[in-house]
């Protein structure tokens, strides 16, 4: 055990070199061949299957595997792309306990799924291993679309633009491409830095030319688009932070769970990344699942989830939890937090009601639980933050504080579309959001070439 | 407890599991190990006749085809007989048969076709106190390229010519190992029995290629750039091998022949079903060659596990008991009718039923019911085929139940037949023989 084990307050160097290797290395590691082959077999080449139904991006599941299990990864690979360009990314990320293995024939029988994702992943990694690169781009047609924002739903719409044979700039507030697959991904999910590599493969077809520091609002405005490029695509996904309400929420030592996970992400050295001895999340998504799990990998002594419903109300999937729960991480249910308690100007504690559903309501029914702590991370959603396209000509048309668009991803705007966790009804999974690009990429084509024709 | 005792044309074994000829009994090492392990009997593997021993290649012998996890479902092999010196191999033989009396030994030989080869290794092979001689009419490479094995065995006459040579030449009891690879398996089984053999065994290997290298583009196994086709056996020849057995039991000529099964046999189960088709016991390679010997330990197990069950006392209960069931297509009932059914809790949903009878078959499986994703047969359509309940990945999931006489078949809209009706009476057939007014 590394001496810094107990240290009191937020803390880095917790940990031994090897521990923290070892704690953060690959969540779900690759199939081998072998492996590949047998899991491969397991699957039942379903008719109208209902993996591929539950796939946000309608990947043909069935035909992947079995070019899988007859030896023909690449053809596999390219059943894959052919859907979703960010494969390989969803292969790690996607909650495929609650899609595609949730409905595999195999998972309904004897709880056993066919490893959709792990096979996923094991065929994209053979095609991006030789980076073989499956879609020529059509002659150029001259038209140019801005892409604002390179995550997952703008990598995705500019990919199928530029196969497209269109010009596409993404411009992107932060220093690397890849978004929330870049800096809001836990790093046991994403390691060898996958994201960098899978923005490269992305890019290779040409046409796509993304420019980092470019924030919309600060650096430019909706407006320039519009009057610049042919079409917009906005993929700028989530900028805010809900806030807890909670009395104190200023001190130091709570931090924001989606910027802890960023800078996890991009931290060289994990040592040198503090985290608290006694950590309490609040939250009941995947991002509190987390950034808990990664505070006791860090070497938290204690942390414990509260959320203010129940179990079962828990956007986390029952595979999440069970992680967290595997990892030592606690779950309570049932507690809202009041007032962040503070000594010093530093979190010595979070003070919790408990609550109960009135009817259809949630309430606090006045009973209080302390729990001692020296970090408490927010991970209660995160929110569109609208100011950015303000002032940029005419107002984009907001559902539930989000953009709103249509079936194909149009907004109110003329030549602007939208996709990704910035638009109303996205479900904030990767894999809608690169539906949602793509859809979006190819109602724009139609739009710039009469129905697809240049 | 069920006894398993085997008394094959004479040859007593504790079981009637014996190791065919084949690498596994090329020794007395591997022998005497069998017999540790269990096995009944082994059949030696083929001696040839006195002179410089036989060469094989010095590359890759074996080929085979894989199922899921590499499980292995195929072999194939192009060794030759055995490469030992015969005199050495005679010794072995008399040793390990004082050694386990209890055992079967019989000797698998193969010599030339002429009459002097076999009288003069016939003597001594009887001077080790072997309990029989198996005639190896089967390899069908390499030896057969120099007029023995399958190149006897792919002639009645020469089978019939040999074996009268033997059984005048022996008092050893005579076993035929015939080669499947000739049109009418019984032929070559009635020739033996006219030459007077006490058994036929079968089969021997298929001629096969497992595989084609697509980089060399050369057939497996590869020797320097060069394959030949070599014997088939192991998991997927049973079918063949058991319907060959099956005509051979229940041919009128050669009814009653002892008959040794080989071919695929994996399990007790395997054992089983050859025993009640008429083998009165069973020969295994493949098996013992992909697991080892300790096999036979399940063989025998299960075999008595399943005999207990059924209340069979002894072998004699078992074997032969499905040859009347084999007969012609044109005897089989025209007028029993039978429907899929799909157990619907037991149903996973997957689908493949559907789609096989769909693109397939007789479009009489539903994929979708009120708008739900619902698999049922539709009885009007079915023609009772059973590939539904073949490519359904769930165990007894769907059935086919057999309409009771009376019934009305949604299909024809007739009532089910309570009368037995085939072929040969059918009006459609104008060769029907009409019965006598």
């Amino acid at each position: 055990m590394a001496t810094g084990h107990f240290k009191q307050g937020i803390a880095g160097g917790r940990l031994s070199p090897e521990q923290y290797a070892d704690n953060f290395s690959d969540l779900h590691p690759p199939l081998d061949h072998h492996e590949a082959l047998v899991e491969s077999d397991r699957c039942y080449f379903c008719y109208d299957a209902p993996c591929m139904n539950a796939c946000p991006t309608s990947i043909d599941i069935p035909l992947f595997i079995r070019q899988i299990s007859t030896g023909n990864p690449i053809g596999s690979a390219k059943t894959i792309f052919d859907q979703n360009i960010l494969g390989g990314m969803c292969a790690r990320v996607c909650p495929t306990e609650t899609l595609c293995e949730e409905v595999c024939v195999r998972e309904v029988a004897e709880g056993k799924p066919v490893q959709i994702g792990r096979l996923q992943r094991y065929a994209t990694d053979v095609a991006m291993a030789e980076n073989k690169q499956f879609y020529p781009r059509a002659a150029p047609t001259g038209k140019t679309i801005a892409v604002v924002g390179a995550g997952p739903a703008g990598l995705a719409a500019a990919h199928r633009l530029a196969r497209h044979g269109h010009d596409v700039t993404i411009l992107e507030a932060r220093p690397k491409a890849g978004g929330l697959n870049e800096y809001g991904i836990a790093a046991y999910k994403s390691i060898d830095n996958f994201a960098q590599a899978e923005v490269d493969y992305i890019t290779s077809i040409g046409g796509i030319d993304i420019q980092n520091g470019k924030a919309l609002g600060r650096d430019y405005q909706l407006s320039d688009l519009t009057r610049n490029y042919d079409a917009v695509f906005l993929g700028m996904g989530l900028g805010g932070v809900n806030a807890l309400r909670a009395d104190g929420e200023d001190a130091q030592g709570v931090t924001n769970a989606v910027e802890f996970i960023a800078e996890l992400r991009q931290a060289s050295d994990l040592a040198s990344l503090p985290v608290g001895r006694r950590v309490v999340v609040i939250g009941g998504g995947m991002t509190a699942i987390d950034a808990a799990v990664q505070s006791k990998l860090l070497g938290a002594e204690e942390v414990t989830i509260c959320y203010r419903r129940g179990q079962e109300h828990m956007n986390a999937s029952e595979f999440e939890q069970d992680l967290a729960a595997a990892n030592g991480v606690i779950i309570r249910h049932w507690l809202q937090p009041k007032r962040v308690i503070a000594e010093g100007g530093k979190v010595s504690g979070i003070e919790l009601e408990y609550t109960a559903m009135d009817g259809d309501k949630l309430v606090g029914t006045g009973e209080r639980l302390m729990l001692t702590a020296d970090q408490v991370f927010k991970a209660i959603g995160q929110s569109f933050v609208p100011a950015a396209l303000n002032g940029s000509g005419a107002l984009l048309a907001l559902e539930a504080g989000r953009i709103k668009v249509d079936a194909e991803g149009r907004t109110s705007l003329a030549n602007v579309w939208a996709g990704g966790d910035c638009i109303f009804g996205g479900d904030d999974l990767t894999v809608s959001a690169v539906a949602q690009g793509r859809d979006a990429a190819e109602s724009i084509h139609r739009a710039l070439t009469s129905n697809g024709r240049a | 407890m069920a006894d398993i005792r085997n008394n094959f044309v004479g040859i007593k074994s504790p079981n009637p599991f014996w190791l065919a000829s084949a690498p596994p009994t090329d020794k007395a090492y591997n022998v005497i190990r069998a017999f540790k392990a269990g096995w009944g009997g082994v059949v030696w593997k083929t001696l040839g006749e006195e002179g410089p021993p036989v060469v094989n290649v010095n590359g890759p012998r074996y080929g085979a085809i894989w199922g899921a996890d590499r499980r292995l479902l195929g072999l194939n092999n192009i060794e030759l007989i055995t490469d030992r010196d015969l005199q050495v191999n005679l010794r072995e033989i008399k040793q390990v048969k004082m050694d386990w009396p209890d055992r079967a030994i019989v000797v698998s030989l193969m010599v030339p076709c002429e009459e002097h080869a076999w009288k003069a290794i016939l003597p001594v092979v009887e001077e080790t106190g072997a309990d029989g001689i198996e005639l190896n009419f089967g390899c069908p490479h390499g030896m057969s390229e120099r007029g023995m094995g399958a190149a006897v065995g792919q002639v009645p006459e020469y089978i019939e010519m040999v074996v009268r040579w033997c059984k005048a030449n022996t008092r050893m009891p005579v076993i035929t190992k015939l080669t499947p690879n000739i049109t009418d398996i019984r032929k070559p089984a009635r020739a033996a029995l006219a030459g007077g053999t006490d058994a036929v065994s079968l089969i021997n290997t298929i001629n096969s290629i497992t595989g084609v290298n697509l980089d060399s583009f050369a057939p497996e196994p590869t020797i320097d750039g060069k394959g030949s086709h070599g014997g088939y056996c192991g998991p997927a020849v049973k079918p063949i091998a058991m319907n060959m057995v099956a005509e051979i039991a229940r041919d009128p000529e050669t009814h009653g022949l002892p008959i040794s099964g080989i071919g695929g046999i994996t399990t007790w189960r395997d054992a089983a079903e050859f025993m009640a088709l008429g083998a009165g016991n069973v020969q295994v390679c493949t098996a013992a060659m992909t697991y080892g010997f300790k096999i036979v330990q399940e063989m025998i197990t299960g075999l008595e596990n399943w005999m207990d069950e059924k209340g069979h006392a002894s072998l004699d209960d078992i074997v032969g008991r499905a040859t009347p069931n084999v007969t012609d297509w044109q005897y089989l009932n025209l007028n029993y009718v039978a429907k899929a059914h799909i157990d619907q809790e037991a149903c996973i949903k997957c689908g493949r039923c559907h789609i096989a009878c769909e693109d397939t078959s007789h479009q009489a499986i539903t994929s979708m019911v009120d708008g739900k994703r619902h698999f049922e047969v539709i009885e009007a359509e079915c023609v009772g085929c059973n590939l539904c309940v073949n490519v359904c990945p769930v165990e007894n999931c769907i059935t086919m139940e057999p309409l009771a006489a009376g019934v009305i078949d949604q299909r024809t809209g007739r009532p089910v037949s309570p009368v037995y009706a085939n072929w040969t009476t059918h009006p459609n057939n104008p060769m029907a023989k009409v019965a006598a007014e």
